[in-house]
């Protein structure tokens, strides 16, 4: 067993990104992620690697496009408003196939909205980072030790796939700390024949693009693409149960809400209401496997998150006509209080008859 | 001396793939290409080079030459070019790039590239137009000016002024050779060659950024024939775009940019600090 340490999440991240064999960070400064910057940019210096504090989030995304087209490990982190502008080069890293990580340490909006904690990116994170048809990988963590596993997890995808993987935190998870065991220091990684590393005469030119000019080789390209992200849906589903197996109301949140949604199933069971909850670690792709074998048993579900409802659409999709499907939050930076979810629940078993 | 062996003049430079390009007939970027391509293989240099292509209608320069490359999003060649650098530094790396690619969309990621320092080479191609769609005002564009979204002649009370990029860029101090050329002529065309061979030289010898400007043409775009076309280049675009060195620091006596922005600021203490 590692050592634990007491750290922030977003140092977490940075700290597992660099044991992931990141080299280059790329970011512009905005509340709450700011610490992933200051991390990496002492980092850096003293392991060989760059941190480059770029002059706008379209900067940082395009020079990670460049870093993944190279062949390095590579990341940016944002917080929502940053993220919408980083949205470009995650098309266009989608289309030339490049992988690369970017981290959103969600806050409030639309707009410049707020500075506190929101999950209001979900739908952003899930169905449009930028134009065009593409998928990425979106790991959701709900704690501190997370954050740092799922980075982790997330070079590696992002290689396999060759895609980039999208990390969805809120100001919670980035600003609070917590025990973590930092993973080990990577040292093999996969060969990346297709990189512009320079073809040093011994192959014909490499080319990272995303332009097709023919419609109809285009289209191929995209089928091709989405060949790769069925089998992802097929195997990267990620998921936590808890209590569920028995569960009449089967609470569904992810990372900050999760937290608090689990205090609520607790409080609800002490109450006599089975309660469940059903955690997505991926929010793409969404552990429908797991939601639907839920629904034999299930009599409700309540899908709680810090937003105005983007995953309860998922959960509906998931569970069908099968049962109701509720939506409990709060937005615009405010937490939800585990008593108010848990008055949620209770409302939906009394409603249901559970 | 009858049996003297055959001796090869001219051919296509090697990193130069043997494809048809899509430029108009009578269109510099060709030539420009191909200045490139022979800076490259003189420089023996292929196999390390990678060159980031534009949006514009340099777009499809990633099918035309042979080192590795990239193809970037509008605007942001530079910002692409400096990790591309930073991930390999013994790589030659360049960026091509027309008016509204380095010049309006792509401005900020420019300067900056260029006041970081970054190791790398932009061939800046300002024909003050936007040709691939369709001729619409450039930053670099004249007063009066017509074009398909200037149709009365380029209004500076309105539309503001053109940018002079050699003359915005050469008091960077992250800068070390800026010039601006063209290649209308023969003699000019071996300057352009002599210019874009000394930047990645410049680059090799890790002195700092530098770009070099290729007034151009659009024949097509600008409503004339090829031959007008360098007529009204020369007649307009030269005198409002004067051809010359705007940056050298080796010339001014300095082996990179560090040296020269420390002497430029030789009285600032924190500047003249030991770093870290």
């Amino acid at each position: 067993m590692g050592e634990k340490v007491l750290m922030k999440g977003n140092e977490a991240v940075a700290a597992s990104a660099v044991r992931a064999g990141c080299r280059y960070y790329f970011g512009y400064p905005i509340t709450p992620q700011t610490e992933v910057a200051a991390y990496m940019s002492k980092i850096m210096p003293k392991i060989g690697g760059t941190f480059l504090q770029a002059e706008s989030e379209i900067a940082a995304i395009n020079m990670l496009y460049g870093a993944g087209a190279a062949g390095a490990r590579a990341m940016t982190s944002s917080s929502s408003p940053g993220i919408s502008l980083k949205g470009e080069g995650i098309s266009y890293m989608a289309g030339a196939d490049l992988p690369g990580v970017i981290l959103n340490v969600e806050r409030g909006g639309p707009g410049l909205g707020s500075i506190q904690p929101s999950q209001q990116d979900y739908w952003q994170a899930t169905r449009a980072m930028g134009h065009g048809d593409s998928r990425h990988i979106v790991y959701a963590p709900n704690t501190v030790q997370e954050m740092a596993d799922l980075v982790y997890l997330a070079f590696d995808k992002a290689d396999e796939y060759l895609m980039p993987v999208v990390l969805l935190a809120d100001g919670l998870l980035g600003q609070m700390m917590e025990p973590v065991e930092l993973p080990p220091e990577k040292t093999e990684f996969p060969e990346k024949p297709w990189a512009t590393t320079g073809h040093h005469n011994k192959r014909p030119h490499n080319v990272a693009n995303s332009l097709y000019l023919q419609a109809d080789k285009l289209e191929a390209k995209l089928r091709e693409r989405y060949a790769r992200y069925e089998q992802i849906e097929k195997t990267e589903q990620r998921s936590e149960a808890f209590m569920v197996d028995d569960a009449d109301i089967v609470v569904v949140a992810f990372g900050a809400s999760a937290r608090i949604a689990r205090s609520a199933v607790v409080s609800a069971r002490a109450q006599g209401i089975k309660a469940g909850l059903l955690r997505p670690i991926t929010l793409w792709p969404f552990p429908n496997d797991s939601l639907e074998a839920t629904v034999p048993q299930a009599k409700a579900y309540l899908s709680v998150e810090m937003n105005m409802g983007q995953m309860v659409d998922d959960v509906r999709l998931a569970v069908h006509d099968a049962h109701p499907v509720r939506f409990y939050g709060r937005t615009g930076g405010v937490i939800p209080a585990p008593g108010e979810v848990l008055d949620a629940i209770a409302k939906l078993a009394q409603e249901v008859g559970a | 001396m009858a049996d003297k062996e055959p001796r090869i003049v001219f051919q296509r430079p090697k990193s130069l793939l043997p494809v048809q390009m899509h430029y108009c007939p009578g269109c510099p970027h060709g030539i420009v290409h191909r200045l490139i391509g022979e800076a490259i293989d003189k420089m023996g240099i292929e196999g390390t080079t990678v060159g980031v292509a534009p949006v514009g209608c340099a777009v499809m320069a990633y099918d035309y030459f042979a080192c590795d490359m990239i193809e970037a999003a509008h605007g942001r060649a530079p910002a692409v070019a400096t990790a591309v650098k930073r991930v390999h530094p013994e790589n030659i790396v360049f960026s091509y790039q027309g008016d509204g690619d380095l010049a309006s969309i792509g401005m900020a990621e420019t300067v900056h590239a260029a006041t970081r320092g970054e190791n790398i080479t932009v061939i800046f191609y300002n024909n003050a137009i936007y040709g691939m769609t369709g001729g619409q005002m450039a930053p670099t564009s004249l007063p009066h000016q017509v074009t398909q979204t200037s149709p009365y002649g380029r209004d500076v009370h309105t539309a503001g002024y053109p940018i002079r990029v050699c003359e915005l860029l050469k008091d960077l101090d992250g800068v070390a050779y800026l010039e601006r050329v063209t290649v209308d002529t023969p003699s000019h065309v071996r300057k352009a060659k002599r210019a874009i061979q000394k930047a990645f030289t410049y680059q090799q010898e890790k002195r700092g950024y530098t770009l070099i400007e290729i007034v151009g043409t659009c024949s097509t775009n600008w409503g004339m024939t090829p031959l007008e076309s360098m007529d009204w280049m020369r007649e307009n675009m030269l005198p409002y775009y004067p051809l010359g060195v705007y940056k050298d620091i080796v010339a001014e006596g300095y082996e990179n940019i560090h040296e020269a922005a420390k002497d430029r600021a030789k009285n600032v203490p924190i500047v003249m600090q030991e770093a870290n």
